[in-house]
């Protein structure tokens, strides 16, 4: 189930790196995104558990990861 | 929490006041063999944390061993007020000669513990206080300074005591008043205290309830009386409501929620956050002429997923109509979390937020975040510069078909 207020854009590059997947997955307090065999999987159920923290961005190279606030017009977390 | 009578005896006894050489038993013939050591006539007694033990037969006599394991038999298979016995106490039946009532209670508004005595035990005392309120004494004591024998002695006094019972009466209030202030107690009730015909005192019935948070201060007591740290005595069984929330508490360890509904019927469902704020906005709504469906708490940094599942329980519950959302002043609980929960709360159930969330008052942590999803959906609601007791009334307010003499009515005095 996709989130109602918050998404989650990975890059295909980011998105099929398996070492930054690891990464990410440690980063997220809430679980949003796991390390699956091809790269990075996020999980959706957990999306609207996002608490902007803004790590996951932090973690990954610049635009990789973007976090949007839905209900903000998709407004996307800053770095 | 509460103890049960034999427990709360315990107490007493272990407080150095006399009792009777009872015994619990929890199955009849450990009652007979009770009876047997006793070997006079005998009292048993329901063990249930709730009270009419009396009216609901859960209190018999027996002449013999036998009938006091018949009796024990039938009470143990007895349910009172909800509640099915945890055993039954055997007790000798004692030759009084007059009945007293002592207890030390909690006064939250003198903020104080309050010595209460009278010479007219084995009844409410409340119908003693009215009826003849000459025969109550009382008096208030600290709880820093040291207890004096002379408090006890004043209020018993007071109640028209004197001379030799005087003598006697007052170490035994003055050690309920140790015993209450030892063990973190609320209430520490004896009664009745009676005198029995060779003059002497002993504690026929005690009642003592202790403050749920000094569990942990009073662990090695609890132990002592084999009382598990999971053995919580909730006075009411729980609702279908309060097993929910307390479900979806225990499901996730982040932030805590907590809700209540035993006694409350209305169409107004409540998500408070901060300590006591719930109970002045539960009061605040009813002060509106509003009708709350429960008492909730939350806090601590729920997850949407908490927050969320509180928000469902109140909304599922019969007669809701609306959801009050309101944050006292004093709550760092995220609000763009709590107001993500709600909101998914309404859509899960296919409820439109706008018309089902009444008011979202926002006091709390990462409030701009919070203007911006209420907004987004058309909600209701107002910021820390608008009191409780104003959100309330809107709340009340929004059942109003027409707003402006919603508005009128909710202003009048
Ligand atoms: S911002 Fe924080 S909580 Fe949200 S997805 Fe990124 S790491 Fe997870």
């Amino acid at each position: 189930m996709a989130g109602i207020f918050i998404d989650v854009e990975v890059s295909d590059d980011v998105r099929g790196d398996c070492e930054l997947a690891k990464k990410l997955q440690e980063a997220c307090p809430v679980d949003i995104y796991a390390a699956a065999q091809e790269g990075v999987e996020v999980v959706e159920q957990n999306l609207d558990e996002c608490i902007l923290c803004g790590l996951c961005v932090e973690t990954a190279p610049p635009g990789g990861v973007r976090v949007l606030k839905l209900y903000d017009g998709g407004a996307a977390l800053e770095r | 929490m509460r103890f049960y009578e034999y427990e709360s005896r315990r107490l007493v006894e272990a407080a150095g006041i006399p009792v009777t050489d009872y015994g619990f038993a929890q199955t009849a013939e450990e009652a007979r063999k009770i009876a047997q050591e006793i070997g006079g006539p005998t009292v048993i007694k329901s063990q249930v944390l709730s009270g009419g033990r009396m009216k609901a037969g859960g209190v018999q006599f027996a002449d013999t061993p036998d009938e006091a394991a018949r009796h024990a038999e039938a009470i143990l298979q007895l349910e009172i007020g909800g509640h099915m016995p945890r055993g039954v106490l055997v007790d000798p039946k004692a030759q009084v000669k007059q009945e007293y009532y002592a207890s030390v209670v909690w006064d939250g508004t003198a903020k104080k513990p309050l010595l209460l005595f009278s010479d007219m035990g084995g009844v409410d005392i409340e119908e003693v206080a009215e009826h003849h309120p000459e025969h109550v004494g009382r008096g208030h004591f600290s709880n820093l300074l040291p207890f004096s024998d002379f408090q006890a002695k004043q209020v018993i006094a007071a109640a028209g005591v004197t001379g030799r019972e005087l003598t006697r009466l007052t170490p035994i209030l003055a050690r309920l008043a140790g015993l209450f202030q030892d063990r973190d107690m609320t209430l520490a009730e004896i009664n009745p205290l009676a005198q029995l015909e060779d003059g002497s005192f002993v504690a026929l019935d005690a009642h003592m309830e202790m403050e749920d948070e000094a569990r942990p201060r009073q662990k090695a007591v609890l132990a002592e009386l084999g009382i598990a740290d999971d053995d919580v005595r909730e006075v009411h069984e729980p609702s279908p409501f309060e097993t929910k929330v307390g479900a979806v508490d225990a499901a996730d360890h982040r932030g805590v929620i907590q809700g209540k509904d035993t006694g409350f019927h209305g169409n107004l469902g409540l998500v408070i956050g901060a300590g006591g704020g719930s109970l002045t906005l539960t009061d605040a709504v009813r002060s509106h002429g509003g009708d709350p469906a429960n008492y909730s708490e939350i806090g601590g940094n729920p997850s949407v997923a908490k927050a969320c599942g509180l928000a469902k329980a109140v909304l599922e519950k019969d007669g809701v109509e609306k959801l009050a959302v309101m944050m006292s002043i004093v709550s760092n609980t995220r609000v763009d979390i709590v107001a993500r929960g709600v909101i998914k709360a309404c859509l899960e159930l296919g409820k439109e937020p706008s018309e089902t969330i009444a008011i979202f008052r926002i006091p709390g942590a990462w409030e701009e975040e919070g203007f911006k999803i209420l907004e987004r959906y058309g909600i209701d609601y107002c910021d820390r510069s608008i009191s409780m007791h104003e959100a309330a009334r809107r709340a009340v307010a929004s059942f109003q078909e027409d707003p402006a003499e919603a508005e009128a009515e909710a202003a009048r005095p």
